[in-house]
């Protein structure tokens, strides 16, 4: 309702944002400290924990520095495996576009005549959030266990030889990622298409335009806003998982993902400076990545 | 800004509001204020004061907070845990039994900000492995035991009574020890007998491995020769790694896990593995029958125990006290091994446990006699440099870096 206010009568609205309003900031207030608390406060003690160096004295403990070189030793450490996280997420962001895409568009646009079965189609993409994510991670690993039926009939038919498995490698780590994230790729796209205008489709046939031209020149077009949520709502959660890579579920010591390395460095080896050097450098990462992927597409869909 | 202005009013009076809240100097010192508000936050995070125990409240406070490891105490079908409800009523002590313990450094990872502050971590007692309390004894997080309120101490059995990182048992009690020693799956695979054997063809691709590093690289030491109790050498610990190393690269390993390595075998993805003494037993009563055998590796086995400490923030040492004492009577010890099949410290539970099930009070694995104590060692406390570097290099094996 406040959008109408504001659309219906634009000359009369401009004034009123224009005072300087002292009521704004008041309520601006809780939010902005709010954000200081909890974004701003964290962020900068990361930045902090990442330039500390090893304390002379104690051992194991961390003093305060502008040890820039925590940065250097990591990224030659572990750039494999920040490599390869880029990877995964990529080809996991792909692999989900491919199923989610037409999932979608069967929701959005096939069943728009049957409402209840749409509704029937899109519980049934909701309904695994039910059901907790390491559960379902877990469900895969018995799944493709060797001693499962995936496992079985590959054996018998000589897909996998003596001693391969399909969990640990890096088919097992794609195959959760784009599992568990297919459900953000497929709801903002058919937030899309469930208020495509089908006359404009109509149109387009009417038009001499092949199913193909006008599935690319009025149905693509069209829905990109919700593709590009979709896959930047994939791929940045995608790069920074460590469950799927994780050795507790689909991953081995060869499917290590940045994510692992960095719960290792927090966890395990207490290495903190690491540990936050690696995660400011995946923050970095995702924002030029997602400032550049919005600036090619084009911001006006975003807006 | 030279694009044209979106056609929708809404968002176009958005944006001329944007433009318009120009970056002012006022603004400016704002955001420095907000900034130096949110530094001064975040140095709030690295203390570094000498550390003084909590005041007891124990006397006005009958609770008790108890942060233990899964599986680890008698429970029945109804998830209730005997002994502790029968120390409730006895003691009038409300004990709130915590399952938070799955590792040793993620559970230190997790409490260590707090305790190095001083503050209370929610647990007024823990029960963490050897290794680990003597790093929080190292670097004072444990109050010292009153043994006025344990006079159960006494039971404690002798071999234990004076470790390296304890001597005199000041800070800490064990509350259950264990091997890892090597588990096979009796359907699916001949006799295992030695680390050596793991590496066999047959096991390729089917080995599982505790994540626990003493324990993995342990037994391989063991197996090559080395007492892992004396003073080996960097040479000698990494050559055991390097062995572990070749197995996890030629997928000889199938997986390195935490206690959830039960799960591989349970689904047959490893039919063999190193593990710990009392899983084994549980598995197999799940099970219904024998379908796992555990034994004791020809190179031999690490013992190692788990103690009760109190944290230098608990307010309510003297009900932790009272919690410890209870639990060092040999028939409340008895009790417990009955259920969690790890081996108890308190002397006369095996005479006690001959009144439970006497086939029990025979079973090594919880009351193991000195033959079978000579199979197994200690790994030695490590210093903090060779902690670091042994667990870096350890990690970086899994990490596949």
């Amino acid at each position: 309702m406040a959008f109408t206010a504001f659309s219906s009568s634009t000359a009369a609205a401009e004034p009123v944002v224009r005072r300087k309003s002292r009521v704004a900031l008041f309520l601006l207030l809780p939010g902005i400290f709010y954000l200081i608390l909890f974004f701003v406060t964290p962020l900068i003690s990361l930045i902090i924990t990442s330039l500390q160096a090893p304390d002379p004295l104690i051992f194991g403990q961390f003093v305060n520095a502008f040890n820039w070189q925590n940065y250097a030793i990591v990224i030659e450490t572990y750039g494999e495996q920040a490599v390869r996280s880029a990877g995964y997420a990529a080809l996991a962001t792909f692999f989900a576009l491919l199923i989610g895409f037409p999932l979608a568009y069967f929701i959005g646009i096939t069943l728009r005549p049957y409402p209840l079965l749409q509704s029937l189609a899109l519980v049934l993409v909701i309904a695994p959030f039910f059901i907790s994510f390491l559960l379902r991670t877990l469900a895969w690993k018995q799944i493709f266990s060797t001693e499962g039926p995936v496992s079985g009939i590959l054996s018998s038919i000589g897909i996998l030889g003596p001693g391969e498995s399909i969990t640990g490698t890096t088919f097992s780590v794609v195959f959760g990622l784009t599992y568990n994230f297919i459900p953000f790729m497929t709801l903002p796209i058919y937030a899309t298409l469930v208020s495509l205008d089908l006359r404009l489709l109509e149109a387009g046939n009417d038009l001499y335009g092949s199913p193909a031209t006008t599935f690319r020149t009025v149905t693509l077009p069209l829905s990109a806003a919700g593709v590009m949520s979709g896959t930047l709502l994939t791929f940045i959660p995608a790069a920074g998982d460590y469950i799927n890579a994780s050795r507790e579920f689909l991953g081995s010591a060869d499917t290590t993902m940045i994510g692992n390395v960095i719960e290792t460095n927090f966890l395990v080896l207490q290495n903190f400076p690491a540990a936050a050097a690696l995660s400011l450098l995946l923050m970095g990462f995702i924002l030029v990545l997602v400032a550049v992927y919005v600036k090619r597409s084009g911001t006006e869909e975003l807006l | 800004m030279n694009r044209p202005l979106p056609e929708d009013p809404m968002i176009r009076s958005l944006i001329a509001q944007a433009k318009r809240a120009q970056l002012s100097r006022r603004t400016m010192l704002a955001g420095t204020g907000a900034g130096a508000t949110a530094l001064a936050l975040a140095a709030c995070t690295t203390g570094g004061t000498e550390l003084s125990p909590a005041d007891d409240i124990s006397a006005d406070d009958k609770t008790l907070n108890w942060a233990n490891w899964p599986f680890y105490i008698d429970e029945d079908d109804d998830g209730n845990y005997p002994t502790l409800l029968a120390f409730q009523e006895e003691f009038g002590i409300d004990v709130n039994y915590l399952v938070t313990v799955d590792d040793n450094n993620s559970y230190f990872a997790t409490v260590r900000d707090q305790l190095a502050l001083g503050q209370d971590i929610g647990a007024d007692t823990v029960c963490l492995t050897d290794w680990m309390v003597n790093r929080w004894i190292q670097l004072g997080y444990t109050q010292p035991l009153n043994k006025d309120n344990i006079p159960n101490a006494a039971n404690l059995v002798a071999s234990l009574q004076n470790p390296q990182f304890d001597p005199g048992r000041v800070h800490s009690l064990p509350w259950q020890g264990g091997f890892a020693g090597i588990a096979y799956n009796v359907e699916e695979t001949a006799e295992v007998r030695a680390v050596s054997d793991l590496w066999r063809p047959d096991l390729l691709g089917r080995v599982g491995v505790l994540s626990e590093m003493r324990d993995t690289i342990g037994v391989i030491m063991l197996e090559n020769g080395v007492d892992i109790s004396g003073d080996f050498t960097a040479d000698e610990f990494n050559a055991a790694l390097d062995i572990f190393r070749t197995q996890v690269e030629s997928g000889q390993i199938r997986n390195v896990r935490g206690n959830a390595y039960t799960e591989d075998l349970v689904n047959g993805d490893t039919l063999a593995a190193i593990c710990w003494s009392g899983d084994i037993t549980v598995l197999n009563f799940e099970a219904g029958y024998e379908k796992w055998k555990f034994v004791l590796p020809e190179g031999g086995a690490t013992l190692w125990n788990d103690n009760f400490l109190i944290p230098i923030g608990s307010p309510r040492k003297t009900n932790a006290e009272t919690l410890i004492n209870y639990y060092y009577q040999p028939e409340v010890a008895a009790e417990v091994a009955a259920w969690v099949n790890y081996i108890t410290p308190v002397e006369g539970a095996q005479e006690a446990a001959i009144a439970i099930d006497p086939e029990l009070a025979e079973n090594q694995l919880i009351f193991p006699n000195a033959d079978t104590l000579a199979q197994s060692k200690i790994f030695r406390g490590l210093t903090a440099q060779e902690e670091n570097e042994y667990q870096a290099a350890f990690q970086a094996i899994l990490l596949g870096a």
